[in-house]
């Protein structure tokens, strides 16, 4: 019965029920484990509920209660700081390297790889490193290094000042190497030919740098700068293993996002406050991907 | 003869700025690596010895390697990370090769609908599921679970997206070739069209395995019992515990640290590689 049913098909249709059947399992999987948690996260954002109690529909007071929280701003801009200055720096320092490193043969591979290297690093790892590197004398060797050349003590994580920027020096230092292959790569895709022609009307190195090599990357800037700019807005790992005195601190100077999310939720159950706050960072991240679609459009043009 | 003229060239090619160019990259590469260095170093060191800076022990102990064996579960955390991210990195191969390549090399009614909805996941952060998985993690038992750490990354839009990518440039006659011959679909994709996508699935193995290897955020959450901790959780455990003694620290970071650093050695060419191809076509 189910065979001869199988055989009357065309070859077309038997091609569309296989293809069914092999996406059957993972349809259920984006079902159940991506849209409706997706849903749910909205959903949740417009309840009061507290882990054990019911929820109870609360309109937009969640929003309205975080925009009203000043620790909310504090966060808020510590987010943002993370993402505008460390994305320029990150970009950057591996620009300038992934530039000089593409023209010297000897070692090449091996300098290559000891930039990368950082990358492949676990970052609540390399958090004990530089929270020890941090410390006051005499165990931290940063400060033991300022001694050297007879510059005072820096308190690095314990300021209000400088916390932020301690615990941004180890995401930058951990990515540079992904964005030098990177860029690297993008410089080898220039075709040979737009530097001879180059020479040959006698451009300087700068000029080519500037008429050549840099919009020829354009798009592999603009691949790199949004990768990074959403990686430093949902900052975690670092802050959470460096900041002094509690996670964040000290102060909130060093809390973003992910990290108050992570309060609100799971210290303090505040679910449908969680929520809202997730909603809100995927707005922010969601706004810097329309910015890539807006940046790169020239390039689906052309395709 | 031949030899001695290219070195000639080479030393032709040698000027000071060059030479400077590289001394610098040099020296820049150093710097990179330092951290890693001075854990290392210091993880041979005794208790007395880390305040200072010196870069070999005086005398290198295995001592910190010991304890944190006896002393702490590292050992458990180790292998339930190595059992984590295998058994991840194993579904995301399977299942996102499978989708990319129904995805690519089948005709159907809806398929673009399915491709979209698989891409718009990738809009949506994982900070924002984290709050609904831990309440479905709550209502079927699978906190403190194996499959509660696993199963959020079982599989990814990146992955399908890169794999669609790959099979999309294989011929399509050599699948029609293999199914005039009377292959079924199934070994068609597993026997012809998954060989020949070798290099993006290595990628995607690394990535993964690296992601889930390193991943910090939902283990913390769904994790509480320190038997089942992954290792960046029982990492971030030594808060307050081992705190002062900063060579313990440093060793259980150097073994957290290791193994990926010594798969780069013996993979190196396949990572660049990978990231290279992932970074394109992304």
């Amino acid at each position: 019965m189910i065979k001869s049913f199988w055989e009357n098909l065309t070859i077309n249709q038997k091609l569309a029920i296989t293809a069914w059947f092999f996406l059957a399992v993972p349809i259920i999987f984006y079902v159940t484990i991506r849209f409706y948690p997706t849903f749910e996260a909205f959903y949740v954002s417009f309840m009061k509920w507290n882990l054990l109690g019911t929820q109870k529909y609360i309109g937009f007071k969640n929003f309205s209660r975080i925009f009203g929280d000043e620790d909310f701003w504090i966060v808020f801009w510590n987010t943002i700081k993370y993402a505008i200055i460390g994305v320029p720096i990150s970009l950057l320092i591996s620009f300038t390297v992934a530039y000089y490193l593409n023209e010297i043969r000897f070692g090449h591979q091996t300098i290559r790889a000891l930039y990368f290297i950082p990358f492949l690093t676990t970052a609540v790892a390399m958090a004990w490193v530089w929270r020890w590197f941090y410390q006051p004398m005499p165990i931290g060797y940063f400060n033991i290094i300022l001694s050297w050349f007879g510059i005072e003590q820096q308190p690095f994580l314990r300021s209000v000042e400088q916390g932020l920027y301690s615990i941004m020096a180890p995401a930058v230092w951990a990515g540079l190497g992904f964005q030098i292959v990177i860029f690297i790569a993008g410089l080898r895709a220039i075709p040979k030919s737009h530097f001879e022609a180059a020479e040959i009307d006698g451009a300087g190195r700068f000029q080519i740098l500037r008429e050549i090599i840099l919009p020829a990357l354009k798009p592999t800037t603009v691949f790199l700068v949004i990768i990074s700019t959403i990686g430093f807005l949902r900052i975690f790992d670092q802050v959470y293993n460096m900041s002094a005195d509690s996670a964040g601190g000290p102060l909130n100077s060093t809390k973003p996002l992910v990290l108050m999310i992570y309060e609100y939720a799971f210290d303090m159950y505040k679910l449908g406050r969680a929520s809202a706050l997730t909603v809100i960072l995927f707005l922010l991240l969601l706004f810097v991907s329309l910015l890539q679609l807006w940046l790169a459009r020239d390039q689906y043009e052309k395709k | 003869m031949k030899k001695n003229d290219q070195i000639i060239e080479r030393l032709e090619h040698l000027n000071p700025s060059k030479i400077l160019t590289w001394t610098l990259l040099f020296i820049g590469s150093i710097v990179m690596v330092t951290p890693i260095i001075f854990m290392v170093s210091t993880s041979f060191k005794t208790g007395q010895e880390v305040y200072t800076l010196s870069l070999f022990p005086k005398s290198p102990t295995f001592e910190n390697y010991i304890f944190i064996l006896k002393e702490s579960k590292f050992l458990i955390w180790l292998l339930n990370s190595l059992w984590v991210a295998s058994f991840s990195t194993a579904s995301v191969l399977f299942f996102d090769s499978l989708v990319g390549y129904t995805l690519a090399k089948f005709k159907f009614r809806g398929r673009e609908i399915v491709f979209v909805a698989i891409l718009s996941t990738l809009m949506i952060p994982t900070e924002m599921l984290i709050i609904p998985w831990y309440m479905m993690s709550r209502e079927f038992g699978w906190i403190d679970t194996y499959w509660g750490i696993a199963f959020p990354g079982l599989m990814t839009g990146f992955g399908t997206f890169l794999m669609r990518q790959f099979f999309l440039t294989l011929p399509d006659e050599l699948i029609e070739a293999a199914r005039i011959d009377g292959w079924s679909e199934f070994a068609i994709w597993w026997k012809i069209a998954m060989p020949l996508v070798i290099p993006a699935l290595s990628a995607l193995a690394i990535f993964h395995f690296l992601g889930n290897w390193t991943a910090f955020l939902w283990p913390l959450i769904i994790v509480n019992d320190p038997d089942m901790y992954t290792i960046p959780v029982g990492l971030a455990s030594f808060n307050g515990e081992f705190q002062m003694d900063w060579e313990i620290v440093m060793t259980a970071s150097c073994l957290a640290t290791i193994p990926t650093l010594f798969v780069f050695i013996f993979l190196q060419k396949y990572i660049i590689k990978g990231i290279m191809l992932a970074g394109l076509k992304g």
